[in-house]
């Protein structure tokens, strides 16, 4: 596909898709500690609603700390601490309640986890512990879900079977499915295909580019080439600092910092 | 990525030898021309089924390079640039077999004019390939910047000549077919200043990541 017009980054001061000025998300000056480590140092990047946002960098660069940061996911692990800026729509996420910020920013991670539970239960367990209970409503929004994951076709006549039953690809559209269930305006991924064949990731990287025309997208990714696929804007990550951030292929045909060109070049270190 | 990097290296010094092949070949022609040298034409002659090869070489390398490597960033550009200044080349090389055939023709009929222009367009497009060339293997901007303000000139001494030229057909057609050989002897090394023109926005994209063809650079 031809691709969408972006601003000027040379007239806006910054890289942004033509027509959106305020982003869906943004993180100003954001540090991140663990304990007396800081792994986030005044992380500044906005995130603009139906588009990709990627986040590569080396082992340890803080990318998939700061996907967990922006649904406070990082609060659950002890010891921790963040300061700075998350805004979802205009409001400080801290500000709000922990799980409304979780429903609105949903998350797939590394490795697909589904329940130990048929895959219906799977796809319907956020929408029950958000109070819906009407068996014909569930019903409808576990295929709903099921569709938008392109998993539908491949498990309607066996939704009542164990979600472990499904190969890796399929668990992880599952995961996909019980994550848009709940209806996210984002959606974190963290390295979603890192465990996957080519085949099962194409398909991933298939529904990321049909889903983004109705949610806002980050994903985490070692893999660079994957992040040229599927992202419109990439960051580049290294020792806890964001080096650059541009249009995906501003960042692999001209990056404009040093450690970046090294970085996609794999003359890194 | 050690094997990679040779590799690359590799890509650049086969395309220096086809560019050194067909700055000779250039040369060759140009002098069949000037000094009605014949075997200055037979040598261009024979140069162009190496340079033909080469260019096949070249592609093909290239094109293994970015469907096994998938490189990035100046890796990237680096072989999109050599894909493009290798076309360009074996343009080139056409170009001066085209005036080595003029310089075999026009050693068969009369002296119609002194040879004054053609040697001074002749001499600013060797400077301009060169110059290119030069840009490449140094990645040197500034230079090629320095071939994009030579071209103008090329094509005013071209016009120049073509007026000339058109003068002498009027007052004596007994000229017609001399004065035409020259015309595409002029009309080619202007092509060969357009071609290294190409070659010199393949390196501006190359070390400075910008697109400046067709103005673009202006555009942006």
């Amino acid at each position: 596909m031809w691709p969408a017009k972006m601003a000027s980054p040379a007239a806006s001061g910054e890289p942004k898709p033509a027509g959106q000025t305020a982003p869906k998300l943004s993180a100003t000056d954001l540090n991140f500690y663990y304990g007396s480590f800081q792994a986030l140092h005044g992380i500044s990047m906005r995130i603009y609603e139906n588009h990709v946002t990627a986040c590569i960098g080396p082992s340890g660069c803080g990318k998939s700390t700061f996907l967990r940061t922006l649904n406070r996911m990082n609060e659950s692990v002890r010891n921790t601490r963040a300061e700075g800026q998350i805004v979802l729509d205009g409001q400080d996420i801290h500000t709000l309640e922990v799980s409304e910020v979780r429903r609105r920013v949903g998350m797939v991670f590394q490795r697909s986890n589904p329940f130990p539970k048929s895959i219906f239960d799977n796809v319907a367990y956020g929408l029950r512990i958000n109070g819906s209970f009407d068996r014909s409503a569930l019903g409808d929004a576990v295929e709903h879900s099921l569709r938008r994951a392109a998993l539908w076709d491949e498990v309607k006549d066996k939704l009542n079977q164990s979600a472990y039953g499904l190969s890796g690809g399929q668990q992880q559209r599952l995961c996909i499915a019980r994550a848009l269930a709940v209806n996210p305006e984002v959606l974190l991924l963290d390295e979603p295909c890192s465990a996957l064949d080519p085949m099962a990731t194409t398909k991933i990287e298939d529904l990321i580019f049909q889903l983004k025309s109705s949610c806002t997208i980050v994903i985490v990714t070692h893999n660079m080439q994957q992040a040229a696929r599927v992202a419109d804007f990439t960051g580049f990550f290294l020792l806890g600092r964001l080096i650059e951030f541009n249009e995906t292929p501003v960042i692999f045909k001209t990056p404009a910092k040093k450690e970046t060109e090294d970085y996609v070049t794999g003359r890194f270190g | 990525m050690r094997h990679f990097v040779e590799e690359l290296e590799q890509l650049k010094t086969k395309l220096l030898e086809m560019g050194s092949l067909v700055e000779a070949s250039i040369q060759r022609s140009i002098l069949a021309v000037t000094q009605k040298d014949r075997n200055s034409a037979e040598e261009v002659f024979r140069n162009e089924a190496r340079v033909n090869s080469i260019e096949l070489e070249i592609d093909d390398f290239a094109i293994n390079l970015l469907a096994l490597h998938q490189p990035m960033a100046a890796d990237l550009r680096l072989i999109v640039a050599a894909l493009k200044i290798n076309t360009d080349l074996e343009r080139m090389g056409d170009l001066s077999v085209s005036i080595a055939e003029r310089a075999l023709s026009l050693m068969e009929g009369p002296v119609i004019k002194p040879m004054i222009d053609i040697p001074h367009i002749a001499g600013l497009v060797q400077s301009m390939v060169r110059k290119a060339l030069d840009a490449f293997v140094m990645r040197d901007a500034d230079l090629a910047r320095s071939v994009l303000a030579s071209d103008d000139a090329v094509d005013s001494l071209r016009t120049a000549c073509y007026h000339e030229l058109i003068s002498f057909m009027e007052q004596d057609p007994s000229n017609i077919q001399q004065a035409l050989n020259l015309l595409i002897v002029t009309r080619n090394l202007e092509r060969i200043a357009d071609h290294s023109t190409n070659v010199a926005e393949d390196v501006l994209f190359l070390v400075k990541g910008v697109d400046v063809r067709h103005h673009a650079e202006s555009r942006a």
